[in-house]
């Protein structure tokens, strides 16, 4: 057991430190993606929401574990279509010309 | 290759995408293929999950997972395709609230299956811990979102003996904590979850508009760290590294956050920042000097007859929601051969990054967008500062009044500008709440009215001219 535990730590302490190294370079024109980018990261816990649904022996273990994969669900898939939205945005300067008539009158 | 192992191997391939995505982020151009990288990993992973083996037998429930994910997936996506750009921070919120509440979700309900399998089994540590984070990630992020959509005022709540109270529940937190450790009583972890959802609350109120950048990266951290806590709890890698990535961007940011306010995190956290106003409000001040108004026509001249003009906005511009005709008005202006570039405080807006992304929006190249510093060491030579729904970020008390609360954060300085001109609502204060001393110089040029309906004059004068 002790072992297991051990190595779990050790993957923890190596991410911090390549996490910390790879967020750090994220220019702060990007932190808003990064915060919404991040977040979708954490829906990970969908997988943990199945598996403890997909273990559940009791009406309670039931419950709980259908509320963790709905709550997992909304979160992974918002968080990366958020994401998505607002990256999509971020343009180069070579831009289209769009010339937007309505809100200006001459 | 055994199935275990297979799924493992699956596993990290998607941590490895995780990890693709946010290197992505290092510049605009990749930031978007990054996040589908992420988004195929994260769907490989999820696919993967339903193969595996618990407690020595194949998935339970397969078909009420199914239901879940797609009650999820059928709420999720409209919500984040179709809800305003406005409302962005409160939807980042939400989200990161609602990943807290899986993973306490997740802890509690190993909690509950551990004591139906082997009642002897000793409670771990991480497992409490998974509840605590993630519950407290999960009421603080409510009423953040209610702050935020203004379903509740955005100012500090503060009430008598707030402090000590706070004190009270989380040190009885933690009492719990051991105890269960030692008994594993069940009970008790019903109690945890409640306080810990009275903490989430309590702690938050006390947090002020302003402020909310640092409160989200903070929420965003505990959430990373309440699903790293799960994956110890389920002997997941993936959970642990992904989880403990969110935790570690979280806390960058929040740390981030915090110096560009000049202030420390327990000062941001505790100090119900922004509860004083010491600002009259008034054109006219007490030694007589008084504001110089001008009309959006006097801008246009000015910014006509300008070879540089730097654009400083503030949250005020987000809720004008004047940044359409902002980058119309810096269109024309270019057009003019006039110089415009934006000065992007780190915190101005609602969370961190903001600005940049209500410019990006209005299809403002990310070139134009300076930071704070590069922006400063070229206001000296612009003619004219156009502060746009900003107020304390370029507030000069920041630097030399050692009296005023935001003394020490770093400010955009407007005031090395030949002229500045201030669109503002009216003369209320900042979100600080005390007074702004540029407004009062003379170089500087107040317009007070909605910044959208002022921009909208200005373009069509400067159009006209």
């Amino acid at each position: 057991m002790g072992n297991v535990l051990l190595q779990y730590a050790t993957v923890l302490v190596l991410t911090i430190f390549v996490g910390t190294e790879i967020i750090a370079k994220v220019p702060s024109i990007l932190h808003t993606p990064l915060m919404s980018g991040s977040n979708a990261i954490h829906g990970v816990i969908l997988v943990g929401s199945i598996l403890i649904l997909g273990a559940a022996n009791t009406n309670l273990e039931m419950v709980l574990g259908f509320l963790a994969v709905i709550l997992g669900t909304l979160n992974v898939v918002g968080g990366f279509v958020v994401t998505d939205r607002m990256l999509e945005m971020f343009k180069a300067k070579p831009r289209a010309p769009k010339p937007k008539s309505d809100e200006v009158a001459e | 290759m055994s199935r275990e192992t297979l799924i493992d191997l699956i596993y990290l391939i998607s941590a490895t995408t995780f990890l693709v995505a946010l290197k992505g982020l290092g510049s605009p151009k990749h930031a978007r293929r990054g996040n589908m990288v992420a988004a195929s990993g994260m769907l490989l992973a999820v696919v993967a999950t339903f193969f595996k083996y618990v407690d020595g037998h194949a998935l339970h429930h397969v078909w009420l997972i199914l239901l879940g994910i797609f009650i999820g997936a059928i709420v999720a996506v409209p919500v984040a395709r179709f809800v305003k750009m406005t409302a962005m921070p409160q939807l980042v919120a939400i989200f990161n609230g609602v990943g807290g509440g899986a993973a306490a979700l997740v802890s509690i309900t190993e909690f509950v299956h551990i004591k139906s399998t082997h009642p002897a089994t000793y409670v771990t540590l991480e497992v409490l811990l998974g509840v605590l984070i993630g519950t407290v990630s999960f009421s603080g992020s409510a009423i953040a979102f209610a702050k935020l959509q203004e379903l509740m005022t955005g100012r500090p709540v503060t009430y008598p003996g707030q402090q000590i109270i706070n004190g009270v529940v989380g040190a009885g937190a933690l009492v719990l904590i051991v105890t269960i450790l030692v008994n594993g009583s069940t009970p008790l972890l019903w109690i945890l979850l409640a306080l810990a959802f009275v903490l989430g609350i309590a702690f938050v109120l006390p947090i002020g508009g302003a402020d909310v950048p640092v409160l989200i990266s903070l929420l965003n951290a505990f959430t990373g760290l309440a699903v790293a806590a799960s994956g110890f709890t389920l002997g997941s890698n993936l959970l642990i590294v992904a989880g403990t990535l969110v935790g570690a961007s979280g806390i960058l940011l929040t740390r981030l956050m915090s110096a560009a306010m000049g202030r420390s995190l327990s000062n941001v956290l505790f100090s119900a920042f922004g509860s004083n106003i010491t600002a009259s409000g008034a054109t006219t001040r007490e030694d007589g000097r008084s504001v110089r108004s001008g009309t959006p026509e006097d801008i246009a001249v000015l910014l006509s007859y300008s070879s540089r003009v730097v654009i400083i906005p503030g949250y005020g511009l987000a809720v004008a929601q004047g940044q359409h005709v902002l980058r119309e008005l810096a269109e024309v202006l270019e057009g003019k051969g006039i110089e415009v570039f934006y000065a992007i405080h780190p915190v101005a807006g609602r969370m961190p990054g903001h600005m940049n992304v209500l410019l990006a929006e209005a299809n403002v190249p990310y070139e134009q967008l300076k930071e704070m510093d590069e922006a400063n060491s070229e206001l000296q030579t612009a003619d004219v500062a156009l502060v746009v729904g900003a107020n304390d970020t370029v507030n000069p008390a920041a630097m030399d009044d050692k009296t005023s609360p935001i003394y020490g954060m770093p400010i955009i300085r407007a005031d090395l500008a030949e002229n500045v001109i201030f669109l503002k609502r009216s003369m209320r204060p900042g979100f600080a709440g005390i007074e702004n001393e540029l407004l009062y110089n003379p170089k500087t040029l107040l317009v007070f009215g909605d910044a959208k309906d002022t921009l909208t004059k200005v373009v069509a004068t400067v159009k006209a001219s």
